[in-house]
């Protein structure tokens, strides 16, 4: 899919999202994580933790391991990948990667 | 079937054992002591097919930790001290007969009869009868207020009597002597010891480390009799008793112990003609075979050779070979027992080693005393020079493990033996053994036969923490003796295997949380990105982020959402409440000692009430309200602050309750004002962030109706002050708190408490609990006594200083954080919608919320999870 077919939403400005932190947005009804890691940029996953069901990963704290970009589960320390969704200790658990772009100050969010 | 007694089956154990499984064999064990347990323990693991196991156990509970008895004194209960992991009988099929005495046995009939008149037919007889204290021949020695010290029940006497006692006696200055006087010491009694010999430890030490000894142990205020000969006890004037010795001198006091050595139980020998040693013991052969081959002896109560062996390691032993050679392996045997010792007899080091009297024809000896220091130290080495044959060391038993593996493994000794027990001089190394010169047989941990190759193979299977050693080869369980020696062999493999790594808190940093806690104080480090560039690697991740922010709380106490600080902390401490299953989080408001004043608990029902939130009381006697949703977190704080709540930090690793019962203020028991304290401790230490949760009791009196030595601090009242306990902890792993002072007033406890608590801080793991970071501690409770007591880090201040540092700066999180706009900005559920999360479903029950089950939710939530 080319990024000319997808369906941006702009969700907030760069300036929310304290850096080394992530945010909750509300894209299509669904539960999006948006992260800001310093010079590594913005990343968005599902904010929904497979494992529990409950609407969480924004609130996990990131980092990386090895050469993945992750931010940990704050229920169950599970560690997914941000940029391909992939739970490294569980990849049944795994969630989907969206695409994220910043605009000016713009964070926007198209559903991949 | 065995062939009993037939020596002929040494040579052929294979055929003998595949043979037993057809017919049963009915083994019955006479005595649970240390020994018979462990018996008991060789003989599950055999699984010796059609083995009826029926156990007489004298006592009226389980074998317990004779090693250890003493701890009793501090704490310790007789479930810590028991041996026997709980449904052990159950599983092994082991049938056990409490408070049951085995008064004769009918060596033709095969029958033993207790003295309740059961009778019990057996196959083979093991005793495992002990020893019972020898109480010497006095008129008036069966006095009321005379102890010995045996058995639990000897030392729950002794504490009543200690209760009612000002002055106590214990006659004999032997080892069990000394450690008894510690005791009494401890209950608060003019202690004296009186010992017939010329010197202390007779048996063990020579005249001049006797003399050191004996300095030493008045200096601790234990005053010394020695050559005296008691003759007499009578009614004393100024106390109970009066001792009357066969020099004509007398000494009052109110309570005596005797400790003047052990004889084996044999009675059970004698009365049915099996064969005695000369001293006394059932005879027993290297198998540990009787006289008649269908009774075997094990333990204290056995004579191999005519001698009998006090201490564990030796009966440890015999438990083995006696169960291998009941399973047909009939060439275990026992080949003596080295009874070279190391102990600590209140805080002062005594090491015996092999020879210590220097009795082998042409031996020769090296002699090092230092009389400032109180250091005595003596090697007695072979007529060539080559060998170690013994040592005494008293003051300061550093070299032993090095000097014990020498002279058992016959290592040959260096050019210059004594710069073995010189103290190391400018530059110039110390001869020590490192672990590499011993041989993978060479046997590290003698109370459980535990060799060099053993730990190491231990350490390959990935342990490598002296906690997780113990668990897995027992080495260092027992007397703990072997521990510094267990500790170098597994630093050496560790090291070996390039496992040396192991210690650094993740990739993101070459180091462990000890050693990042001293870059971030020593270089004042202040934020995560400065750590990172000086000291760390890539972006960091969920182990090291909260670690340092810990670290930069317990060093600078800034508000721990300040600018960067923020996202370090875990969403608990993001959200300042604890994360539950769907995402809500619990309000935890604090109330110091578990105090509330009912406008106070009308306020945190309202709240709740209004918020629709889950109420329940904790274990830590407060209020925890559950299912608020991050935007609601704000409004709740507002309105618990506005009633006069602060935070309770019930999300953080950082100070969380202190526990009282009501004290002397309502109890009619208590001697101090518990509550009082308990609060005053609880606004002392709010909030600081520490490597894991703490938690606090205190007890009005030694009824310890708050639990507190279940506690990491643990404080008791006692009718003269304080006592303070360490390290406990209920959780997963219970573990019993451990008295660190007594009878302190106000100001020495808060003094202690910060030491400690700063002390742990510095040095503890990530995610370490008191009660594991003190079962790591090299050194242990003397260490840890050491450095808070006697200060000999000296950084006794400078603990204090940091810890008031703390105190000072203390500020309620929820207070900045609902009073700072930005901070309370970031409480929101989506970032570009105002609605709440819809996939938060409560249903009631029992008349209040929870969170819906899967089967519960509205199928439209199922199907957005499908991704
Ligand atoms: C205070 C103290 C400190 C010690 N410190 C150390 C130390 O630091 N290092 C060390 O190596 N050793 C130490 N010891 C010695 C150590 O405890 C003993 O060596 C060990 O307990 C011996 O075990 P055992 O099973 O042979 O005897 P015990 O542990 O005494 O067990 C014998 C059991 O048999 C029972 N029994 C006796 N007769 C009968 C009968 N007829 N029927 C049924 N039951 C019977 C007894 O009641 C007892 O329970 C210490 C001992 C004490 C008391
Ligand atoms: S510990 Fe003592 S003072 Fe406290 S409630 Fe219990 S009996 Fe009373
Ligand atoms: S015991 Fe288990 S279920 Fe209960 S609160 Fe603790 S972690 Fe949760
Ligand atoms: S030598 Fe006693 S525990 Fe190891």
């Amino acid at each position: 899919m080319s990024s000319e077919e997808l369906n941006w939403t702009a969700v907030c400005k760069l300036g929310d999202i304290l850096p080394g932190t992530g945010v909750c947005a509300l894209v299509d009804e669904r539960h999006v994580a948006v992260f800001r890691i310093g010079d590594a940029g913005v990343h968005a996953i599902d904010n929904i933790d497979p494992r529990s069901g409950a609407s969480v990963l924004s609130r996990g704290l990131v980092g990386n391991l090895g050469e993945h970009i992750v931010v940990a589960s704050p229920l169950y320390k599970n560690h997914f990948d941000l940029r391909t969704g992939e739970c490294l200790e569980a990849p049944e658990h795994s969630v989907r990667a969206h695409h994220v772009r910043v605009c000016g100050d713009e964070v926007w969010v198209a559903l991949a | 079937m065995l062939e009993p007694g037939s020596p002929r089956a040494q040579v052929s154990p294979g055929p003998t054992r595949g043979r037993m499984s057809d017919t049963s064999m009915k083994i019955v064990l006479v005595g649970h002591g240390m020994v018979g347990h462990k018996f008991l323990e060789e003989l599950r693991q055999l699984q010796i097919p059609g083995a009826e196991v029926t156990v007489l156990c004298e006592e009226p509970r389980v074998a317990y930790d004779r090693v250890h008895l003493s701890e009793f004194f501090a704490g310790k209960t007789a479930e810590d001290l028991s041996l026997v992991a709980p449904g052990f009988f159950a599983e092994a099929g082991f049938t056990l007969r409490l408070g049951s005495r085995a008064a004769a046995i009918d060596r033709r009939a095969r029958t033993v009869t207790t003295q309740d008149g059961v009778t019990l037919p057996y196959d083979k007889l093991v005793l495992a009868t002990g020893s019972y204290p020898f109480v010497p021949p006095v008129k008036g020695s069966e006095r009321d207020q005379c102890f010995v010290y045996r058995t639990i029940e000897d030392l729950e006497a002794m504490k009543a009597a200690g209760a009612i006692s000002r002055k106590g006696v214990v006659v004999g200055g032997g080892l069990l002597g000394l450690e008894c006087a510690k005791a009494l010491r401890d209950l608060g009694l003019e202690t004296h010891v009186v010992e017939f010999a010329p010197r202390l430890m007779a048996v063990q030490v020579d005249d001049e480390g006797g003399r050191i000894l004996r300095s030493k142990i008045e200096a601790l205020g234990v005053q010394v009799h020695t050559e005296r000969n008691t003759v007499e006890i009578t009614d004393g004037r100024s106390a109970r008793h009066r001792m009357v010795f066969a020099d004509g001198t007398h000494l009052e006091t109110d309570m005596i112990v005797f400790s003047a050595g052990i004889r084996p139980r044999d009675e059970l020998a004698r009365q049915n003609a099996l064969a005695v040693g000369a001293r006394g013991g059932i005879a027993i052969d290297d198998h540990c075979r009787t006289s008649d081959a269908a009774i075997l002896a094990i333990g204290e109560c056995a004579a191999w050779r005519d001698q009998t062996f006090g201490l564990v390691a030796p009966g440890y032993e015999m438990a083995r070979i006696a169960a291998r050679q009941l399973a047909g392996d009939a060439q275990a045997a026992f080949g003596g027992a080295d009874m070279s010792t190391k102990l600590k007899l209140m805080g002062v080091d005594v090491a015996s080693i092999g020879d210590a009297h220097g009795r082998t024809p042409g031996c020769r000896s090296f002699r090092y005393a230092d009389e400032c220091k109180q250091v005595y130290k003596k090697i007695v080495v072979s007529a060539d020079g080559k060998h170690l044959l013994g040592a005494v060391l008293v003051g300061n038993a550093d070299e032993y493990g090095t000097l014990l593996q020498m002279a058992l493994n016959s290592i040959a000794l260096p050019a210059d033996p004594e710069f073995l027990i010189l103290p190391a001089s400018d530059g110039k190394a110390k001869p020590g053994l490192g672990a590499d010169a011993l041989p993978d047989s060479a046997q590290i941990c003698s109370c459980n036969n535990v060799s060099k190759g053993q730990i190491c193979a231990a350490v390959g299977e990935g342990a490598t923490t002296i906690g997780e050693i113990k668990a897995c080869t027992k080495a260092g369980a027992t007397c703990g003796g072997c521990v510094p020696l267990v500790t170098q062999v597994m630093k050496a493999e560790m090291a070996r295997l390039g496992l040396s790594v192991n210690n650094h808190l993740c990739e993101h940093f070459p180091y462990s949380r000890q050693e990042l806690y001293h870059l971030i104080r020593v270089g004042e480090i202040r934020s995560f990105e400065d750590l990172l560039a000086r000291h760390g690697q890539g972006l960091g991740c969920d182990i090291c982020k909260p670690t340092a922010a810990s670290i930069f709380a317990s060093c600078w106490n800034d508000f721990v959402l300040k600018g960067e600080l923020a996202s370090l902390q875990d969403s608990n401490d993001y959200f300042l409440g604890n994360i539950q299953k769907d995402g809500t989080y619990s309000v935890v408001p604090r109330m110091p000692g578990g105090e509330v004043t009912p406008e106070g608990l009308i306020a945190v029902g309202q709240v709740a009430k209004k918020y629709g939130l889950y109420t329940k009381i904790t274990g830590g006697q407060r209020v925890d309200l559950f299912g608020a949703r991050v935007e609601q977190l704000p409004a709740i704080w507002e309105e618990l602050i506005a009633a006069g709540f602060e935070s309770g930090h019930a999300y953080g690793k950082s100070l969380r309750t202190v526990k009282s019962c009501v004290g002397s203020t309502w109890c009619r028991y208590g001697v101090d004002d518990s509550v009082g304290l308990a609060i005053e401790l609880e606004n002392r230490y709010k909030g600081l962030r520490a490597p894991h949760k703490i938690k606090f009791g205190v007890s009005g009196c030694t009824r310890e109706c708050a639990e507190a030595q279940g506690k990491d601090v643990g404080i008791i009242a006692t009718e003269r002050g304080w006592n303070l306990y360490v390290c406990g902890n209920g959780g997963m792993k219970p573990r019993h708190a451990e008295l660190i002072a007594s009878d302190l007033d106000k100001a020495a406890l808060v003094r202690l408490i910060d030491r400690f608590l700063m002390f742990y801080v510095r040095t503890a793991d990530r995610l370490q609990r008191t009660s594991t970071w003190r079962d790591n501690l090299e050194g242990g409770l003397d260490y840890l006594k050491a450095v808070l007591i006697d200060d000999s880090l000296g950084i006794g201040d400078e603990l204090e200083r940091q810890m008031q540092h703390v105190v000072d700066t203390y500020q309620c999180e929820w207070k900045t954080a609902i009073t700072d706009p930005a901070v309370r900005k970031r409480f929101r559920t989506f970032v570009n919608d105002p609605r709440a999360d819809q996939r938060i479903v409560f249903v009631e029950e029992r008349g209040q919320i929870r969170p819906a089950r899967a089967e519960e939710r509205p199928a439209i939530e199922n199907a957005e999870v499908e991704a």
